[in-house]
């Protein structure tokens, strides 16, 4: 186990450096001067001149990113061109909303989907089986900004029920130390503000969630089954075990690797999906920093802001990975 | 042809029988498999009204679906206007009829293009082995290190926001979802006897690729092209609704939706209609593509 660890963290180096060069080189490969496209057409050619100087496009190729990794590994993810802060700090908060979104919108997806799979494969052909699984089928299909909207105007707008866009309440601004919110309204003593936190949650994590739930349901169900056909669990049943723990301990306990798998791709999704739901509801996440930074044409922050999602994506599949064996202890690397 | 040689001792009377349950042909056996199912039929109806409706554009709409017209703006449905106007009075309708020519566009071009670059690539990669796979696998392994949607904004803030350069993107990151597939296929086939024979009977390596390996290795990628349509289309509107894909007035259904969205309380039409649309057009996707694979791949089957 430890041996595969070191194997799987070592086999992490050539993905992270590939891509570092993918969003290294995203400066690089602008048509046409890098420098001038960012400035716009009206730059002086001394504005262009310092810029470059700033960026460091004067040096050759492999020298700017021997600069560029130096920098990474020193946590250094460059300056932004608007507002001049250091990247890495600036994009702390960022990263924090994303990730409380992001986690918010799993658990949702695998407590739903996982169940809702669960269900589907117990009552194989009922009534619940078939909702169950065209809403999953529509659920893959569904584009979620437009899922998202939709929430938006019925559940915010016409009904009321739930706030539409950002965190919190502007005027009364949570106090923060970790930058997420849930967490800081709790160490604050705050219990209504992690309320008013927790309601700014549900409508961008229901709509992030939608599609990982609809792929994890309908995984939980052909993997479940697959393994109530097998007779360990006739011979449970006949022994007079409750149907739950049948289902729960017995059934899915084995059933879990699939799903396992494609909860880890699955935050892909999310991680992707992220850029449009905060989009949408306003949400302060890396994903909207992303976005606007491609408005402003300020690429420090895009590549940086790239780089640290697609990490954050191998960093889970890695724990993924290891999970496996820890789940299924018969899976030996 | 029987009866013609009856004194043969080998033919008894069942062997006619016999070869013609031999020559059904896996294809012919994955069409019956495909027509059982309904779920995929639905799809196909669904594909195919929007391929006629992409086709039959002109003749469908009888607005031009861009021309404004202030007095006319955010009207609801009505006879006139079946899917009511826009924000500034262009006919909702005229525009979803001609959105499904680029939707449809986006997705046949994109998954053509993926499709033939990752196949050239699997194919290099799985056939020849050694450190070509190396580097072809490592490749596809960063470039799916990346959320495919944020790799295909990469590439549009690189190559500036434009529905060809959406196009170009998606055919991008959707490359090494089907290398890895063609990849791994040829492997198998690779070991597989009559390749075996194949060789032993002095074939060259490039008419062995052609006539054993692809031939052999097209249902997965018909599968992943239909399903792959469908997550083109997706993120063409998504790369639309960013307004990083198409551009006005191009009526695109992402970007439909984005240019709408501040009219959803008081004209939910103006979004109601292009985001069905996209979900629609998706599922009838998802819909062949899973009718495919299980009549295409005999390890599904139950």
């Amino acid at each position: 186990m430890l041996s595969y660890t070191i194997r799987r963290l070592l086999m992490l180096i050539p993905v992270l450096i590939g891509m570092s060069l993918i969003t290294f080189s995203i400066i690089h490969l602008i048509p046409g001067n890098p420098a001038q496209t960012i400035l716009g057409e009206q730059a002086t050619p001394q504005a262009i001149a310092q810029l470059e100087e700033q960026l460091g496009l004067n040096e050759p190729y492999f020298v700017q990113y021997g600069n560029y990794m130096a920098g990474l590994v020193q946590g250094d993810l460059g300056t932004s061109l608007r507002t001049r802060g250091e990247i890495s700090s600036e994009i702390r908060p960022y990263l924090a909303a994303t990730i409380e979104l992001t986690t918010f919108a799993m658990i949702f997806a695998v407590v739903v989907g996982v169940n809702a799979g669960i269900i589907s494969a117990w009552k194989q052909n009922s009534l619940f089986d078939y909702t169950a699984m065209i809403i999953a089928l529509v659920g893959v299909s569904m584009p979620i900004f437009w899922l998202g909207l939709m929430q938006q105007w019925i559940f915010a707008q016409e009904l009321g029920w739930l706030p539409a866009f950002g965190r919190g309440n502007p005027r009364d601004p949570v106090e923060t130390t970790t930058h997420f919110y849930l967490i800081d309204s709790i160490i604050n003593g705050r219990l209504d503000q992690w309320w008013t936190s927790f309601k700014h949650l549900i409508l961008p994590g229901i709509a992030l969630g939608t599609i990982p739930m609809a792929i994890i349901a309908r995984m939980t169900r052909s993997s479940m089954l697959e393994v109530l056909r097998h007779d360990y669990i006739r011979t449970i049943e006949a022994k007079g075990s409750r149907t739950f723990t049948v289902i729960y301990r017995h059934g899915f306990k084995n059933a879990v690797i699939p799903v396992l798998t494609v909860v880890g791709l699955q935050t892909g999704t999310l991680l992707g999906g992220a850029i449009l739901t905060e989009t949408i509801f306003s949400w302060p996440g890396i994903g909207r920093y992303v976005y606007e930074a491609i408005g402003n044409r300020d690429y420090p922050v895009i590549q940086s802001g790239i780089l640290v999602i697609a990490t954050m994506f191998v960093l889970i599949n890695l724990v993924v990975d290891l999970l496996y064996s820890y789940i299924d202890p018969r899976i030996k690397y | 042809m029987e009866t013609a040689k009856p004194s043969s001792p080998m033919q008894g009377p069942e062997k006619p029988q016999l070869s013609r349950v031999e020559s059904i042909s896996p294809w012919r056996e994955a069409y019956w498999q495909l027509r059982k199912n309904k779920l995929a039929i639905v799809g196909l109806c669904i594909v195919l009204f929007f391929i006629f409706m992409a086709i039959f554009a002109p003749l469908l709409t009888s607005h031009s679906f861009s021309s404004m017209n202030a007095a006319d703006r955010l009207q609801g449905p009505s006879a006139a206007h079946w899917f009511g106007t826009d924000y500034s009075g262009r006919d909702i309708f005229s525009r979803i009829v001609y959105g499904a020519r680029i939707s449809l566009m986006v997705g046949f071009f994109a998954v053509t293009g993926a499709m033939f670059f990752g196949s050239l690539l699997g194919i290099v990669a799985g056939f020849y082995g050694k450190w070509i796979d190396m580097i072809i696998s490592r490749i596809f392994d960063i470039m799916l290190a990346f959320p495919s949607i944020l790799l295909a904004i990469a590439i549009v803030s690189v190559l500036g926001p434009s529905l060809q350069n959406a196009l170009i993107a998606i055919a991008i990151i959707n490359i090494p979802i089907f290398g890895r597939l063609v990849r791994s296929k040829v492997i198998s086939i690779r070991q597989e006897e009559y390749i075996l024979a194949a060789k032993a009977q002095g074939m060259k390596s490039t008419r062995i690729l052609f006539h054993h390996v692809l031939p052999n290795s097209t249902a997965p990628i018909i599968v992943q092209a239909t399903l792959g349509f469908g997550t083109a289309i997706l993120e063409a509107a998504a790369l639309g609704f960013l307004g990083l894909g198409a551009q006005p007035p191009t009526p695109e259904w992402g970007r439909m939706l984005s240019d709408s969205r501040q009219y959803i309380q008081s004209a939910p039409w103006t979004v109601l209609f292009p985001g069905f649309s996209i979900m629609l057009v998706v599922l009838g996707f998802n819909m062949i593509g899973d009718g495919l694979r299980d009549a295409l791949d005999p390890k599904m089957k139950s």
